[in-house]
């Protein structure tokens, strides 16, 4: 038995081996391959060295050819990406300084039919709290809803980030019979589908954040979208990082669809530009520790990097980490209206952008809920307007008293509790 | 409860044979409808919201019910939730929406969900790999292979498919069938046949069933085979309810950790060898309860979870605590 | 098969330490080929600034996996350390309240709620009997579900830069190496303290007795209840001292620590643990937990899509706790 054991043993780490050699051996390979194919430009600048500059040894990028950059077809439409272009163009709608209430190329629908008298009861099935900008998001759907009076009862149900758990959540919301609205933020576009065509058959539903494959709610309520929020991070690096241009992309993680059409829309614009180089496209899985890990190999690897893309800014404060702790200057830097990031960006003075998936379009569905109930028309599809912090604009936004992962496009600073619903002080 | 009528119940319960699960689910149950009553809208005994409550709990128990049959052999498997993706995944890339070819998805899957288990239980049982890592590592795989292929949803099933998570005959949702059936199967042959007592037996103490002259491996084998079809069978009944797969809709729901949880709370010891399917259905719809309630009485998120943890624990301790024999 | 660890028992102390090395070296073997791997892909990671950040990077799972390793010789599970990890980063944005003289005694009573987790865990599975993977599971939603209700659902403050300083900063100037990283100094100095704890000390010993069989560790005089909550606490620390780390490396993330407990467990198997107790060694669940990062250093170098980086993970792992099972000793 022992030696039957003894001899299988030895075959186990022969496999062990033969898998990490292997790994060695085809990953060696792997990496050497894009050279040969895609950049011919710098083969020839190993080969004939005198051409060029003296940086022989510069590491092979796999750069905008890698997986994690590659844009499958099912994420890019070019239509969505067109609309999402030409309204970043106009001006919104509605009431001036209360973006939550404006919108764009609305096309309005009569919702008479549902005219009810008050009191309400509005319900919410929320796809989860289990992010910060949710958490934001959700405080300031609380306080709207503690604006309004005339709702009597505010149902919310937490799927806790499971399709299938949000599907029961909205089938007892039905069930209950209490709901007069209906609020959904589907936590995933495709899943929710039936779930919520079921529920259109009996009452009034609003979605917003995500979408649905149907157009059954009375109201779908969402910002301008991810291709514009990717191209305005990639444009500013375009425009300000100079001629010869280091770019690190980093994304959270494939497959969520309005990530990949961030990337989708920044990918489009890098490839146009003259100066720009991906160096790399890398997941993030948006964990600081990793984000910080992955910047520092970077500069570890290519020396210097001069401007760092996110598709997300909550890893933004990481990125910038890396380079101090590596003695390197501040890259040019894309994040979001997390606080941290934009105290750090005016502290420092950095040259950066925030585009922002605004957290004020929580107070969006309860307003369209309470006209529902009023019988007045809104929009059916509630564009709301994407604002972008910039340098100029970037003081009217920090707010140091509020917490690091506060997102400042809340639109919540006039509101009840603020800003301790808010964890501020 | 005076001491009397406790031990009425205690003997009512022996003598129906019932695992004393069922205890904790009468109380948990009586006490989400008086917490109702007084705090929420009473509304959780209306017909429907039972019904939903028994839908909810559908997917986490058919594969709870596989996940009994492993426990029972003192193994463990924690790589259901990846197989739940991949027959999502797989179910609706296959069928793309036609029904003409659901008997062909569907016959892939399950041939899938064989290999895994086959793959698992011999990898536990020849190899002599613990379990616990055996089956996180092929879980691994799984989820490496189907990262690799497929990013979000994919394909659809076509609409007739979607009568197993939302059809009803008569007033009684499909689904709550299935559920019964695959206990009701379980419970069969666990009582019934000769794999359900070597089973017991193999669970019990491996050595001693090995000197008797049993096949272990092999039943720890088929053992791994069952739940990874149960595995399976969740997956068909998520993506007819989703309409369409994605590699994150297993392990987003928590299945494999659940699952172990539901098994555990249904009165299946973890050492192997005790319980069975019948508890296993109590504890899952104990789950059910504990959410419907949850939502029902409007409980924080956060809270929600330290709730949730607690009873697990308590649960579990409430029989644990009475035997003799050491935790592990 | 079941001979064999009474024969250890009746060796000296010292002969079972020197049997216990030469018996996890697979985990070594392993080790050195993976950063021969990473040599051959990267020299400069194989220089000393880049050992040193390899080690920096890994030590917060390093420190994890040699206190789970405390739990699995006992013959239990830990899956509350991911939780206890994000509570406390969690918890020191809130208490710190961005004022760095609060630092000291905020870490203080981080200890302090780490240590009264870790007897909760070890209180659940001595005395209410309830098996670990259920107990601890239960503590990691409920852990999980206490740090954002206790902050209502994201961190309240910043982390100031002397909490940050453990997982952050380093010695400079330093001979050889320019600088040295504050988290490799914690690093040697908590397995020094955990090596000397388990191997040098009666209480390794007593928990491998407890381990390996409970009533005969009982018999023989062991308490066998107190064991098992001493070995839980330690798990416990380890998680808000690699917490502490990680927060101090990354900054303030509410779930700082998700998905750490398998990843502890798994390291320490790799280092030759036997689940359900009775063996390990807390220098090779270390160097598991080293190889395990330098497993993932070396897929990022080869440049492997990150879905397989996952299906090569999990066949190693599967792999070399085949090869320990059959290396010819009792498996289970």
């Amino acid at each position: 038995m022992l030696n039957k054991n003894k001899k299988r043993s030895w075959l186990v780490l022969l496999a062990l081996v033969a898998l990490i050699f292997g790994l060695v051996a085809c990953g060696g390979s792997d990496t050497e391959e894009p050279a040969g194919d895609d950049t011919a430009a710098e083969d020839t600048a190993v080969e004939e060295p005198a051409a060029e500059e003296p940086a022989v040894e510069e590491p092979v990028a796999a750069g905008l050819e890698s997986d994690a950059a590659e844009v499958k077809s099912e994420f890019f439409s070019q239509e969505q990406y067109d609309r999402s272009m030409r309204q970043m163009t106009l001006t919104a709608e509605g009431p001036e300084g209360e973006p939550w209430l404006q919108y764009l190329e609305a096309e309005f629908v009569d919702t008479s039919e549902f005219a009810k008298d008050g009191p309400y009861t509005f319900c919410f099935s929320n796809a989860g709290v289990n992010n910060p900008w949710r958490v934001v998001g959700y405080n300031t759907m609380l306080a709207e809803v503690d604006l309004h009076p005339e709702i009597e009862e505010f149902i919310h149900v937490d799927a806790e980030g499971s399709d299938e758990k949000q599907i029961s959540d909205i089938a007892d919301l039905v069930a209950g019979g209490n709901c007069d609205v209906l609020i959904v933020s589907p936590n995933t576009t495709a899943a929710l589908t039936p779930a919520v065509e079921q529920a259109c058959e009996v009452l009034p539903v609003i979605v917003f954040d995500r979408g649905v494959f149907t157009d059954c709610p009375v109201s779908f309520v969402q910002p301008i979208g991810g291709y514009a929020f990717g191209e305005a991070g990639a444009r500013y690096i375009i425009d300000n990082c100079g001629d010869d241009c280091n770019v690190l992309a980093l994304r959270i993680l494939p497959g969520v669809d309005v990530l990949e059409e961030r990337w989708a829309s920044a990918k489009l614009a890098f490839e146009g530009a003259g100066n720009i180089n991906v160096i790399g496209v890398e997941f993030g899985d948006g964990d600081n520790a990793k984000v910080k890990s992955i910047v520092t190999d970077y500069l570890d690897r290519f020396g210097q990097i001069d401007a760092v893309w996110m598709d997300a800014g909550a890893t933004a404060v990481a990125a910038l980490e890396a380079f101090e702790d590596a003695g390197q200057p501040y890259p040019i830097i894309v994040g979001e209206d997390q606080q941290d990031f934009l105290v750090k960006w005016q502290e420092n003075g950095l040259s950066g952008i925030a585009p922002t998936f605004p957290t004020f379009q929580w107070r969006t569905p309860i307003i369209a809920g309470l006209r529902i109930m009023n019988g007045e028309e809104l929009p059916a599809v509630w564009r709301l307007p994407q604002p972008i912090i910039t340098n100029d604009n970037l003081d009217q936004y920090v707010q140091p008293n509020m917490p690091p992962l506060h997102y400042a496009m809340c639109g919540c600073e006039g509101m009840p509790d603020f800003p301790g619903r808010w964890g501020g002080e | 409860m005076t001491v009397k009528t406790l031990s009425n119940v205690r003997s009512l319960m022996r003598e129906t044979r019932l695992p004393p699960v069922y205890a904790i689910l009468v109380v948990v149950f009586v006490a989400a409808v008086v917490l109702d009553a007084i705090f929420g809208r009473g509304q959780i005994t209306s017909s429907t919201i039972l019904t939903n409550m028994v839908v909810r709990s559908v997917a986490l128990g058919i594969v709870a019910m596989g996940q009994t049959f492993v426990m029972l052999a003192a193994s463990i498997d924690l790589s259901v939730a990846y197989l739940i993706s991949v027959t999502a995944v797989m179910a609706s890339y296959l069928m793309q929406g036609d029904p003409n070819r659901v008997p062909m998805a569907v016959a892939a899957v399950f041939g899938i969900g064989a290999v895994v288990g086959l793959v698992n239980g011999l990898i536990v049982s020849k190899l002599k790999v613990n379990p616990f890592i055996a089956t996180l590592g092929v879980g691994l795989v799984l989820k490496g292979l189907l990262n690799a292929s497929f990013e979000t949803f994919v394909g659809a099933v076509p609409r007739s498919f979607q009568t197993l998570g939302y059809g009803q005959i008569g007033p009684i949702p499909i689904s709550i069938l299935v559920l019964l059936a695959v206990t009701i199967i379980g419970a069969l042959v666990l009582s019934r046949t000769k794999f359900g007592a070597h089973l017991y037996a193999v669970g019990g103490n491996v050595e001693t069933s090995r000197l008797s002259g049993l096949r272990t491996d092999r039943v720890i084998i088929l053992a791994h085979v069952i739940c990874s079809l149960t595995a399976v069978l969740t997956g068909l009944f998520v993506v007819s309810r989703l309409r369409s797969g994605a590699p994150w809709v297993g392990t987003d729901g928590l299945y494999d950790l659940e699952s172990i949880a539901a098994v555990v709370v249904g009165g299946t010891a973890l050492s192997g060898g005790k319980g069975g399917v019948v508890g296993t259905l109590a504890g899952v719809l104990i789950f059910g309860i504990l959410d419907t309630m949850f939502n029902q009485l409007g409980v924080d998120t956060f809270l929600k979870q330290v709730l949730r943890g607690a009873i697990i624990i308590l649960a579990v301790a409430s029989y644990t605590i009475r035997s003799r024999e050491k935790a592990a | 098969m079941a001979q064999l660890s009474t024969i250890g028992q009746e060796k000296s102390w010292r002969d079972r330490i020197l049997s216990g090395l030469r018996s996890v070296s697979p985990i070594y073997v392993v080790l050195i080929l993976l950063l021969i791997g990473i040599g051959t892909q990267n020299p400069v990671f194989l220089e000393p600034s880049g050992i040193l950040n390899l080690l920096r990077r890994a030590a917060p799972l390093m420190i994890l996996t040699a206190g789970q390793l405390f739990v699995i010789v006992s013959g239990g599970f830990d899956l509350s350390v991911g939780s206890i990890m994000s509570l406390t980063v969690i918890g020191a944005s809130l208490l710190i309240n961005n004022d760095p003289t609060n630092a000291w005694w905020v870490i203080l009573v981080l200890f302090g709620i780490g240590i009264v987790a870790g007897l909760i865990n070890g209180a659940l599975v001595s005395y209410l009997k309830v098996p670990s993977l259920i107990a601890t599971l239960g503590m990691l939603l409920a852990l999980r579900g206490a740090g954002l209700y206790w902050t209502g659902g994201a961190p309240r403050g910043y982390l100031t830069d002397n909490f940050r300083a453990f997982g952050r900063g380093w010695l400079e100037p330093v001979p050889w190496v320019e600088r040295f990283p504050y988290a490799v100094i914690v690093l040697i100095v908590v397995s020094a303290i955990l090596i000397y704890l388990f191997h040098y000390t009666n209480l390794g010993r007593q928990l491998l007795a407890v381990g390996d069989n409970p009533r005969a560790a009982k018999l023989a005089g062991i308490q066998v209840e107190k064991m098992r909550i001493v070995a839980f606490a330690v798990s416990a620390v380890t998680a808000v001292i690699a917490g502490i780390l990680q927060g101090g490396f990354g900054g303030v993330n509410p779930d700082a620590g998700d998905g750490y407990e398998l990843q502890a467990i798994s390291a320490a198997v790799l280092g030759g643990a036997v689940l359900l107790g009775g063996r390990g060694s807390v220098p090779a669940a270390i160097a598991g937990a080293l190889a395990l990062e330098a497993l993932f250093t070396l897929l990022n170098l080869l440049g492997l899509p990150k879905p397989l980086r996952d299906a090569v993970q999990g066949l190693i792992i599967i792999g070399a706790v085949a090869y320990a099972a059959f290396s010819g000793r009792r498996s289970r």
